[in-house]
């Protein structure tokens, strides 16, 4: 056992360790460590807020879902009930239309019966003429007779 | 292994002399003041290169390593010192770190580096410094000024005074005597057994790896590794020991009783 002046060196060596530890080793990793803790704690914290947000976005997203479906349904309904209202007005306007028609188609028939009598009235005016004219031998003054003969196609 | 001509009392008695220069109390133990430097440059140098380049990202795995020393030792700081100290942690972290790579000097074969620095010419060489007890006493015998210095610091001279006269027993006149005596003794056995807790135990592993290194070379394995992996935990133990203590004795000079 002896003790010597190695004693005042490695106390020397000692001294200057601690100093060079607790200046230039300790503070900047214990910052480090302390910085990457924060980062660690911040990091899970925003995860946590996320998973909040995520929670309050479903629900959202569902009510706005649920509300679509209703607003889609009820327009729906809407386009259903208009479809039919459209469906009815235009078979209306369909038989009113056919109605038109018919009732026009058959103004002109009667119109085109009418002016065929009449035309065949003053055909058989003219052969009841001739066939007058014949039987008598003789050329009848037309104007003379006229109105017999009006007379005569008016009775037919 | 013996080299030639040597009486088994003789390579004992060789591995556990030091480098030696001078004479008397100014003499030097070349050996165990350039491995302690040695290690300290290397094992606080590879944590200064850590610490400048730390980044409080992802880091490497040498960075993590350190971290993980560091949250060791400051958890345990904060455990047992409750006060404000810039240099408590810090100091702890030396102690353990440069106990422990000194102690870890002894699980390097015993005759490796003597049997290298022989064919340099360098007679004696004694790797581990913590069989040193110059430098146990000189950690131990710092530690214990830094304990008196917090004392004065945190209490004043008044409050210091009244500690030492007046625990444990009381403040009873009568009392004083053996306050102070006891106050005497507990204050001398800490340095002491600080360092000789530490030197003993390195001493006694090297010794019985020298010992194991006696025998046969064949059979050294058998003693041999299980000693040096039950020595790891030793290594370990008594650096942590060490700084255990001190920042427990630190922590008393802190807090008034």
């Amino acid at each position: 056992m002896n003790i010597n002046a190695t004693l005042l060196g490695q106390a020397i060596t000692f001294a200057i360790l601690i100093w060079f530890t607790m200046k230039f080793v300790w503070p900047p990793l214990m910052s480090a460590m302390e910085e990457r803790a924060k980062t660690i704690a911040d990091g899970l914290a925003a995860g946590e807020r996320a998973k909040h947000d995520l929670e309050l976005a479903a629900k959202r997203s569902a009510e706005v879902i649920r509300e679509a479906k209703e607003q889609a349904g009820e327009i729906i309904a809407n386009s259903e009930k208009r479809a039919s209202e459209i469906i009815e007005a235009a078979k209306l306007q369909a038989k009113a239309e056919g109605d038109r028609l018919v009732a026009g188609a058959k103004a002109e028939i009667d119109q085109e019966v009418f002016r065929a009598k009449e035309q065949l009235r003053g055909q058989v005016s003219a052969i009841a003429l001739a066939g007058a004219g014949k039987i008598l031998g003789r050329e009848i003054d037309a104007k003379a007779h006229n109105d017999l003969l009006d007379k005569l196609v008016a009775e037919i | 292994m013996s080299a030639e001509g040597q009486t088994t009392s003789e390579y004992i008695q060789h591995h556990l002399t030091n480098l030696h220069s001078g004479e008397g109390f100014w003499s030097f133990h070349v050996d165990t003041l350039v491995v302690s430097l040695v290690l300290g440059l290397i094992v606080f140098g590879t944590m200064w290169l850590v610490a400048r380049k730390a980044t409080a990202g992802v880091p490497g795995k040498l960075q993590n390593f350190v971290e993980m020393v560091i949250e060791m030792v400051d958890s345990q700081v904060k455990d047992t010192f409750h006060g404000k100290s810039e240099l408590i942690a810090p100091l702890a972290l030396t102690i353990f770190v440069w106990i422990f790579a000194m102690n870890a000097m002894d699980v390097i074969p015993v005759d490796l580096l003597p049997y290298i620095a022989s064919l340099m010419g360098v007679e004696h060489l004694k790797i581990v410094a913590s069989t040193d007890l110059n430098a146990t006493f000189a950690m131990s015998i710092s530690v214990f000024l830094l304990i008196y210095f917090y004392s004065f610091k945190i209490k004043g001279f008044g409050g210091f005074s009244k500690e030492i006269l007046f625990s444990p027993f009381g403040k009873n006149p009568l009392l004083i005597p053996v306050n102070v005596l006891f106050r005497i003794v507990e204050d001398i056995a800490k340095p002491i057994s600080l360092a000789l807790r530490l030197f003993g135990n390195m001493y006694a592993g090297e010794m019985v790896f020298i010992l194991i290194a006696l025998l046969p070379w064949y059979l050294q394995w058998m003693l041999g590794a299980p000693w040096a992996i039950f020595h790891l935990l030793i290594i370990t133990l008594q650096a942590f020991v060490f700084m255990m203590l001190t920042v427990v004795y630190l922590s008393m000079a802190h807090e008034s009783h």
